[in-house]
């Protein structure tokens, strides 16, 4: 067979794949028919990459056989960490991609140095700008959510001019290499000070912030990809890029959405920080606490209960607990739900992952719209280590940095639990005038301990 | 501008449409899901990255092309994992009984 009717059977390898990564997300749109979007997706990766192996224009084998199986051999641990570490992991799959865009990119610019055009050298420095921003932007998500490094925001004074300069940077040097794409030498400078960029992007951020960030590394990750289709004149890395990218970015909207907040005051606002100051001030009110007991007497009598889970579930691992909660109170013929906040957690759809990972049906399970209307009719609204999203200031007070984010409205319940350590305010340092009100019960300790002894105290009953 | 150039635009511009198409359908309760499953699709470029090394051109290239090989291979084969293992959790009350 001649080169080029290898070749043509090498395209339609990669259609296939196309076709069937479209198919993919189409079947992800469900639970139902779900996991045969992961079997499409597989088929057409599998084939893709096989019909790669018999590109002719490869003289050897050796590299690519074994970094293969080392990357296979890092993906399968990568792919069985725990429910609660899946925001890091991703993250650091994120960090993965861009870094291997970026490489090729840098490799793609080498192999053609200095004969690159003008053209080829504006996309490979936008592509290489992106994906190297994209893999230290991402690594340092990935720290902060692992706590290597700090959650909070780390903000320092004119942090925005200084990031704003490095980026100005890394985009002159892009172009001073399009106006004479032979000058090698600025190639790393560029490189390295993109990679600085990412890292001064994404410290300010704080953890409440995340599912907006890994959303928006997600959409730049994709992007990334996308141009370096551009850039080697390949179909399937344009489709697949832009299909991530498109992906993210929905993501991205979502989020900022469901924080009443743009791009740029998540980029540029460190949130917490700003108003963590202005909790000082509040003088003490009295709040009512109860005991797992009394807790447990009121939920076993409701007729309704809504759970609204947050980060703080989380962190204390307290989700298979809160499925025995929802065990033995819907064995009471109670009629329990959870009230999910599109940003509860530290990812797009976190919580929904540790719920169904602990068993609980996904039909109970509700969206933020789906279920507010619900609260009026509800006995017991119970908050597990969530915060800002139940802060019913949002709807109320105008000087509430928070004004006008969407939030549940737990207030409306017949009585509102909150399962929190202490009064000390939220991650974002918001006071939260529900705590203070006449139906909510504050139940002080442990999310996970505090459960437990509901459960307990309910089996005791029955 | 190399000839292919407007045909990657029309390309893109569609596959983004497509995309957003797509996405916007997708139930929220599988957003983590959707990320990690995405992810794993745009690994594709391991392919390029086979190329990138395989062609052997110079020792730079091969090294960066192999490094990214292990970099987005380890995402493909990693995120149909995790994402399949995610699915496998979701259930129905009447699934869970029976």
């Amino acid at each position: 067979m001649n080169l080029a009717a290898i070749q043509q059977y090498l395209d339609f390898a990669y259609v296939a794949a196309i076709v069937l990564f479209i198919l993919s997300l189409k079947w992800l749109s469900s639970p139902r028919t779900a996991r045969w979007g992961v079997i499409a997706g597989e088929i057409g990766a599998a084939l893709a990459v096989g019909a790669t192996l018999f590109n002719p224009e490869l003289v050897q084998y050796k590299w690519i056989v074994i970094t293969l199986i080392i990357g296979a051999a890092v993906g399968i641990p990568l792919g069985m960490v725990k429910m609660t570490a899946v925001p890091q992991r991703t993250a650091l799959s994120h960090s993965f991609g861009a870094a291997s865009a970026a490489m090729i990119g840098i490799a793609e610019y080498y192999a053609g140095a200095p004969h690159v055009t003008r053209f080829q050298m504006g996309e490979i420095g936008l592509e290489v700008i992106i994906g190297s921003l994209t893999f230290t932007g991402s690594l340092i998500a990935a720290g902060k959510l692992q706590e290597i490094l700090p959650q909070r925001p780390i903000v320092y004074r004119g942090q925005n001019i200084v990031s704003l300069t490095v980026l100005g940077s890394a985009l002159l040097l892009a172009i001073l290499m399009v106006i004479n794409p032979a000058q090698m030498w600025l190639f790393p400078v560029m490189v390295i000070v993109a990679l600085i960029f990412g890292i001064l992007l994404v410290t300010p951020i704080g953890g409440a912030d995340m599912p907006t960030v890994i959303s928006l590394l997600n959409s730049y990750a994709g992007f990334s990809a996308a141009l370096l289709g551009f850039v080697l004149n390949s179909k399937v890395l344009i489709v697949a890029g832009a299909l991530d990218g498109s992906s993210g970015f929905i993501l991205s909207v979502i989020m900022c959405k469901a924080m009443n907040r743009s791009f740029t005051n998540v980029l540029f606002g460190a949130f917490g920080q700003v108003t963590a100051s202005t909790k000082a001030a509040k003088e003490e009110r009295p709040v009512r606490s109860a005991s797992p007991e009394d807790a447990a007497g009121i939920l076993g009598t409701a007729g309704k209960v809504v759970i609204v889970p947050g980060y703080g579930m989380a962190v204390a691992q307290a989700q298979h607990k809160v499925r025995e909660l929802y065990d033995v109170l819907t064995k009471r013929g109670v009629d329990v739900q959870f009230a999910i906040h599109p940003v509860a957690g530290r990812m797009p759809g976190h919580m929904n992952v540790l719920l169904a990972e602990a068993d609980v049906p996904y039909d109970h399970l509700k969206e933020m719209d789906e279920i507010n209307g619900d609260f009026a009719q509800t006995d017991v609204a119970l908050i597990i280590g969530a915060n800002d999203v139940t802060n019913p200031a949002a709807k109320t007070d105008k000087s509430s940095p928070i004004y006008g984010m969407p939030v549940l409205d737990v207030e409306k319940a017949h009585t509102t639990m909150v399962i929190k350590r202490s009064m000390n305010p939220g991650f974002a340092g918001i006071d939260n005038p529900l705590y203070y009100m006449d139906n909510t019960l504050m139940l002080f300790g442990d999310a996970k301990a505090f459960v437990t002894n509901i459960v307990k105290e309910l089996s005791n009953h029955d | 501008m190399p000839p292919d150039f407007i045909s990657n635009v029309y390309v893109f511009i569609l596959a983004g449409f497509c995309g957003f198409e797509l996405i916007k359908r997708v139930s929220p309760l599988l957003h983590t899901p959707l990320m990690s499953l995405t992810n794993a699709l745009d690994a594709i470029v391991v392919v390029a990255a086979i190329i990138i090394s395989g062609r052997h051109e110079t020792p730079l290239t091969t090294v960066l092309g192999a490094i990214a090989i292990a970099a987005s291979f380890s995402n493909m084969v990693g995120g149909f994992f995790i994402t399949d293992r995610m699915l496998r959790m979701f259930k129905t009350g009447k699934a869970k009984k029976s």
